[in-house]
């Protein structure tokens, strides 16, 4: 086995390798106010925990080290079963360690507008999209999802790994535009956040919720009391493929509802190793991993994500540079690839039948689901069709993969039609 | 005297081999082995290769029993709670030739890829057919049905190198801690 087989550690240096959501050196614990927070006695990296860390350890959650925060990786189930159980009825995640943030002040549309690629002022009430940070260079600084509440603000939320980073981003862009006489404001949103991921998690949720479920489809918010916790919200999203919500509830509630939730025999709790084959299975990316700041929208397989209005006013970070793309063929595409044999894992080389290398994998699992292997990888845009025939080299030996669409698994989103 | 001894010591080994109840148990055990286990095992002797002997285990977690200059190797019961339920064994060729240490087959869960290496040098004679169709038998039965080569010893010395079962137990812990 390797040599660092340790139980906690080695997923801790998989995990940090091949997601690269490494917490950036020196982050700084004290820029986020947060729930009390206990420093670890010993000499290792200070973590950061959720409101739901002794929730976590009280439930048999193994921890690990993640972007700087300690979370379950699994419980007691094998990681296979978790990832079966979401799909087949429901899973409770704890994806608190991720940034929320409210953008607010009559300007606040603008000031998104000037970060990120989406139309953004189209959003209707309530309704949210996945939009990217982009640089000048067309790079993607973080993806992240925005929502236009009908509170007076926008709903941000971005990776646990881009902390820093998405947070400057958008506090200097809160000063520079107040300088220019802008009203507009940011607050860090304080809260635990809850994913409830599966086909029974609407019905599980019903149960404690006064509004009908049925009216929040895919990609809407609201807010609302849940299992007697009030000042929630509430969003259709998630990072399955599934239908399910994202509750972002105050932090003394979180785990009142964790147990409210828990208490459904439809639900069982899920940590990241399901989350990770999930998602792979649902062809969603990974920022770090399947998409960085050298990657650009089109690259990445993301067109979609750039506003119909925003294309034709070249007014977002690195326009200039990604909109002849959209146009034109690209140099490499993100694409899907299933193989059996060997599993297909971050950074094995991607060649032509022939034998050339011609791209690399960035993501790769067995899917629990399929019992194939899937991976995400970037190919040149002539290798880049559904169907074509390429090498995957996985330990020195070469096996047959297959481009796929994505995703892999069909998704179960909840829309109105 | 010591002919005697050797061939009454030779026929206790063979006994207890074929006493199933003293078997090495496998996995939900926790770790450490219950004491039952411990009593049951025999210290091989140093007088010739033809006695079981007991499993040496290496850092990187790999075990081998040998018997006759030929070794049968697999993974601990540490090792594969760390992995999580197996999907797939990459395993060598026979006929493969191995110098201790070398990389000879990885071990897929969902999650992660393991790496195998070679506890000591040899050929590989045999491997474990049944994982191919059940790879989550590495986790079911890590020290009884789901070895994974058999190979053959070019330097039976090299044998000196590895930890006895309860010097890798010691070990495990300090890495735990």
């Amino acid at each position: 086995m390797v040599a660092s087989v340790r139980r906690l550690h080695q997923w801790r240096v998989m995990m940090q390798r091949a997601m690269g959501m490494m917490a950036p050196l020196g982050f700084r614990l004290q820029a986020v106010p947060s729930a009390p927070r206990r420093t670890l006695s010993c000499a290792q990296d200070v973590l950061r925990r959720t409101p739901l860390y002794d929730f976590h350890l009280a439930h048999g959650g193994k921890m690990v080290a993640f972007a700087g925060w300690s979370l379950p990786v699994q419980y007691r189930e094998s990681h296979v079963d978790s990832h079966l159980h979401t799909r087949r009825h429901c899973s409770l995640f704890d994806v608190s360690h991720m940034l929320q943030t409210k953008i607010l002040g009559c300007d606040r549309v603008k000031l998104m507008e000037s970060l990120v690629v989406g139309d953004i002022a189209e959003l209707r009430p309530n309704q949210g999209t996945l939009s990217l940070f982009t640089n000048e260079a067309g790079g993607i600084l973080d993806d992240l999802i925005v929502t236009n509440t009908s509170e007076g603000h926008l709903y941000v939320v971005s990776n646990a790994g881009c902390w820093d980073k998405d947070l400057a981003l958008m506090q200097d862009k809160v000063r520079e535009l107040k300088n220019r006489g802008s009203d507009v404001g940011l607050e860090i949103v304080d809260n635990a956040l809850l994913a409830l991921q599966g086909p029974t998690a609407a019905q599980v949720l019903q149960a404690g919720v006064a509004d009908d479920l049925r009216k929040l489809p895919f990609m809407t918010s609201a807010v609302m009391e849940v299992f007697g916790v009030s000042g929630c919200r509430v969003t259709r999203c998630g990072y399955t493929g599934e239908d399910g919500v994202e509750i972002s509830v105050p932090a003394p509630g979180a785990v009142h509802l964790a147990m409210a939730l828990l208490k459904n025999p439809e639900v069982k709790l899920a940590g990241l190793a399901a989350r990770d084959s999930l998602r792979l299975e649902a062809g969603l990316c990974l920022y770090g991993s399947d998409i960085d700041e050298h990657t650009t929208p089109v690259e990445g397989s993301l067109g979609w994500t750039l506003g119909k209005r925003r294309r034709v006013a070249m007014d977002f970070p690195g326009a200039k540079v990604i909109v002849p793309q959209l146009k034109g063929e690209v140099q490499r595409r993100r694409v899907g690839l299933i193989c059996e044999g060997a599993p297909m894992r971050a950074y094995n080389p991607i060649l032509s039948t022939e034998g050339t290398k011609i791209g690399i994998v960035t993501s790769g699992c067995p899917s629990p689901c399929l019992k194939k292997n899937v991976a995400m990888g970037y190919v040149p845009f002539k290798y880049s069709q559904p169907g074509t025939q390429l090498l995957v080299e996985v330990r020195r030996k070469q096996q047959m993969a297959v481009v796929s669409k994505m995703p892999f698994v069909p998704t179960n989103y909840y829309t109105l039609k | 005297m010591a002919l005697r001894m050797a061939r009454s010591m030779l026929a206790a080994a063979r006994s207890l081999h074929a006493t199933p109840v003293l078997a090495v148990p496998n996995p939900p055990w926790p770790w450490p082995r219950p004491r039952l286990v411990r009593a049951g095992v025999i210290r091989a002797l140093r007088m010739g290769r033809t006695l079981l002997s007991e499993r040496t285990f290496t850092h990187k977690h790999e075990w081998i029993t040998t018997k006759t200059d030929t070794g049968t190797v697999g993974i601990s019961n540490f090792a594969q709670e760390s992995l999580g339920d197996v999907v797939y064994c990459s395993l060598p060729e026979v006929g493969t030739k191995l110098k201790k240490q070398d990389e000879f087959g990885a071990l897929e869960s969902v999650k992660a890829a393991s790496k195998l290496y070679s506890p000591l040098s040899g050929e590989v004679t045999e491997i474990n057919e049944a994982l191919a169709e059940i790879p989550g038998l590495v986790n079911k039965s890590c020290y009884e049905d789901s070895w994974l080569t058999k190979m053959t010893l070019s330097d039976p010395s090299e044998l000196d190198d590895l930890m006895s079962e309860e010097a890798y137990e010691k070990y495990v812990k300090s890495t735990e801690e």
